[in-house]
């Protein structure tokens, strides 16, 4: 639904977005990471047609960025980094607007504007002046205005930024729900937490290049070693009398407990628990050690070097 | 095409409804469209009792039609401050980027905007001529003659296009209505000067000109329409972030586009100078027929401004063609002194009428270079009435330095037209920033390695070969 091969973009002596290479399949959510002035705006805004590539190619909706921009920008829903809205329009007002611009019917627009306010709790809202709203209010209006012609592709960028903590989580809800067999998203975030809720997928970019893409789970394992697991024993212990395997690793340990990496968790727990619990020891639980998304950003941000690009799954 | 117009009027008929909410905008545009054509009634009515008390009524004549054409254009100079608002202001604030990601063409949003910046100043400015007629029919009976009412129609509706095209051209090279305001005075000067002239021509009573001011300023908004949908478009209008000047990235783009293709210097001049002038061909015939068109002009002028008898003196050619030619600056033939300044006053001309053509699109650089040919015609035609031949006139003063020195100029009206050209054609990959200082630099390579090689050259033949063959010619 959304592919690009080597996609590249220059202004002048800047290369904004540097041989990029996305495969988004209906149904999937990408969560494009990056540091400011990474490159993913610019990435939005050429899948969006804004701008024109300086190489590479890019199909949306099945139809080629350069070819047919104009059935790219009726096929997407664009959730802009800056809301641009008209302060003195009414908010219903304004998304009959842009109803009319995507050639809705009357009465189709009518329908939809009134089932997406109701959807964002913005209903009560609907005749007030768009200049009096909250910056939450304004991201849920955006959100409203780029689902209003159902389009199979969604790219959003920063979908719950200037969000209290209630909103982000009914417009977080509200992505979960647009997912669909026929539906592509991209959400460009620095929200780590909410890119792990959401995507299935997970691209981080740094200076125009996708440095590292792949499932969560599988970038932990790639950038952060093999899982980490947590064994918490009833008594306190000392580690030269623990039956560890050959060959297993131990990363730190307590007076009850001590953490150690499995390569292969299937293979290597079962029997852990088994040579503790012969020797006498009582094992209160063994769970894996959360391991957070931002650990892996970090990593793939900050020690990664541009020449080498981690792509798993 | 009733599909791409419609969208095109949402975008107008949202920005009306917008302005109309706005006091700013209303207030402004309702003193322009009441109270100033009750004032100039007012003004009218006390110049009209004035001059009545001297004797003098044909000053409240040409002031009436006056102030009927400076009521026209108060309310529409408005636009000007709208449209920077709707097309910087949008784009500062934002607000363009939903916008652009609409399955809208860039020429609809365009002529939404244009129409949406237009419409308003104009209804006010057509609605404060019919103020000011009623008043002024009513206080002193005047009323106006057709063709002057449609002329101060057309002139309204012209200076109004001039200003937001105009204001379209200077808001694509800008990111803020700060900078955009700024810019502005390219658009505010000419038109106080053009608003002076016009004045001039309604006091003066030659109302017929005012249809060359129309024609000229029609000419004009033709011409920045035409950049304005060249401009704008996403690209330039969100690939810009700044308004910052990279002289040192412009001057990388116009070194490497100046050097072309690299090759050994024989080569290279066939590729990049020689094989650029088969790209020219159509820019060259347009200047071709441009100035066997001034060779026209030039003649049929000589039956109006006639040289008087014996000025010319076509028989004692050795002391000189024009008596007092000395007088206005002497040519030294037969010396270098000669060749040098007759080389330095076309090496002049040639940056001169570039420099023009850069300012106004090629036309005015393109004006000034045919103008030779306009007096070439002229002389040719003054020959034939002193009974010589045209065909020996032209052989004698005309073809030994010309055969060189036309091409020459040909090839830099080509020029002139290609940069003017570059501002109104849209491009595609780059900016018209880039775009116009790679036409610049090959500008500045065909000049260098063959216009000013050729002008030497026919600054040679004209100060040692023409005057000889001149001589032989009609001296015997």
């Amino acid at each position: 639904m959304i592919q690009t091969e080597n996609l590249s973009k220059y202004f002048k002596d800047l290369q904004a977005v540097d041989d990029v290479s996305l495969h988004v399949r209906a149904g999937e959510v990408l969560a494009l990471l990056g540091p400011n002035g990474a490159g993913k705006t610019t990435t939005v805004r050429l899948l969006t047609t804004v701008l024109r590539p300086s190489s590479g190619t890019a199909r949306v909706a099945g139809y080629d960025v350069i070819e047919n921009p104009a059935r790219v920008r009726a096929s997407v829903g664009v959730l802009t980094e800056d809301h641009g809205l008209y302060g003195r329009m009414q908010m219903e007002e304004y998304l009959d607007f842009f109803g009319q611009l995507y050639d809705m019917g009357s009465s189709e627009r009518l329908e939809r504007i009134g089932y997406l306010l109701e959807k964002f709790g913005l209903l009560e809202a609907r005749n007030r002046r768009i200049g009096k709203f909250s910056k939450g209010m304004r991201q849920k209006l955006s959100l409203a205005r780029s689902l209003l012609h159902s389009p199979p592709v969604l790219l959003l960028d920063e979908p719950t930024s200037a969000m209290d903590p209630a909103s982000a989580r009914l417009v977080r809800n509200a992505i979960k729900t647009l997912r669909s067999e026929d539906r592509a998203i991209i959400v460009c975030t620095h929200n780590l937490a909410e890119a792990e809720e959401l995507a299935d997928k997970i691209a981080i970019i740094r200076s125009g290049r996708i440095i590292a893409s792949g499932t969560a789970a599988e970038l932990k394992e790639q950038l952060l070693g093999p899982g980490e697991y947590q064994v918490q024993l009833a008594d306190p212990f000392d580690m030269q009398e623990l039956p560890l395997l050959t060959g297993l690793e131990v990363t730190a340990h307590g007076s009850t407990w001590f953490n150690f990496q499995a390569g292969s968790a299937r293979d290597t727990n079962p029997r852990i628990l088994q040579s503790l619990i012969s020797a006498g020891f009582q094992v209160v639980k063994l769970e894996e050690v959360q391991r957070s998304l931002e650990s892996v950003y970090l990593q793939a941000v900050n020690h990664t070097p541009l020449e080498e690009e981690i792509h798993v799954g | 095409m009733w599909a791409d117009f419609r969208k095109a009027w949402v975008i107008t008929h949202r920005e009306i409804r917008d302005q109309f909410r706005d006091w700013r905008i209303i207030v402004p545009i309702m003193i322009l469209t009441v109270f100033f054509p009750a004032l100039m009634n007012f003004t009218a009515q006390q110049a009209v009792d004035f001059v009545a008390k001297y004797g003098a009524p044909v000053i409240a004549d040409r002031l009436i039609p006056f102030l009927l054409m400076v009521v026209g254009f108060f309310p529409i100079s408005v636009s000007l401050v709208i449209a920077l608002e709707s097309f910087v202001g949008e784009k500062e604030r934002r607000s363009i980027e939903p916008l652009l990601s609409s399955p809208l063409t860039d020429v609809q949003l365009y002529l939404g905007k244009l129409m949406a910046v237009i419409f308003p100043p104009l209804l006010a400015s057509f609605l404060g001529i019919l103020v000011y007629l009623i008043g002024v029919y009513r206080q002193v009976g005047w009323v106006p003659d057709t063709t002057l009412l449609i002329q101060v129609v057309a002139l309204a509706m012209v200076q109004s296009l001039v200003m937001v095209s105009g204001a379209v051209v200077v808001s694509s090279q800008t990111t803020s209505v700060r900078a955009a305001n700024l810019l502005a005075s390219f658009i505010i000067i000419p038109m106080a000067l053009l608003l002076v002239g016009e004045s001039m021509i309604m006091f003066w009573a030659r109302y017929q000109v005012l249809w060359w001011a129309i024609f000229g300023q029609a000419i004009i908004a033709w011409l920045l329409v035409r950049t304005g949908i060249a401009h704008f478009n996403r690209e330039e209008m969100l690939g810009r972030e700044l308004d910052t000047l990279n002289l040192s990235w412009a001057w990388r783009v116009f070194k490497k586009a100046f050097l072309g293709k690299k090759a050994p210097p024989l080569t290279w001049w066939r590729l990049n100078v020689w094989g650029i002038l088969a790209e020219l061909k159509w820019a060259v015939l347009l200047v071709l027929i441009v100035s066997v068109g001034a060779v026209l002009v030039g003649t049929t002028q000589a039956e109006i401004f006639t040289i008087p008898a014996g000025v010319l003196d076509w028989e004692n050619l050795e002391e000189g063609l024009v008596t007092g030619v000395e007088e206005v600056g002497p040519i030294h033939f037969f010396s270098v002194e000669g060749l040098g300044l007759i080389f330095y006053h076309n090496l002049r001309a040639v940056a001169l009428d570039s420099l023009l053509g850069i300012f106004s699109f090629g036309v005015m650089g393109l004006i000034a270079l045919i103008l030779p040919f306009g007096i070439i015609g002229y002389f040719t035609a003054v020959a034939v009435q002193n009974g010589l031949s045209p065909w020996a006139f032209l052989a004698g003063f005309i073809l030994p330095h010309g055969v060189v020195e036309i091409p020459a100029i040909l090839v830099t009206g080509a020029l002139i037209v290609r940069i003017g050209l570059t501002l109104v054609t849209p491009q595609k990959n780059i900016t018209i920033g880039e775009a116009w200082i790679r036409t610049l630099a090959e500008w500045a390579r065909l000049v260098v390695f063959l216009v000013v090689p050729l002008l030497l050259l026919a600054a040679f033949l004209e100060v040692y070969v023409t005057p000889r063959v001149a001589l032989a010619i009609f001296s015997g």
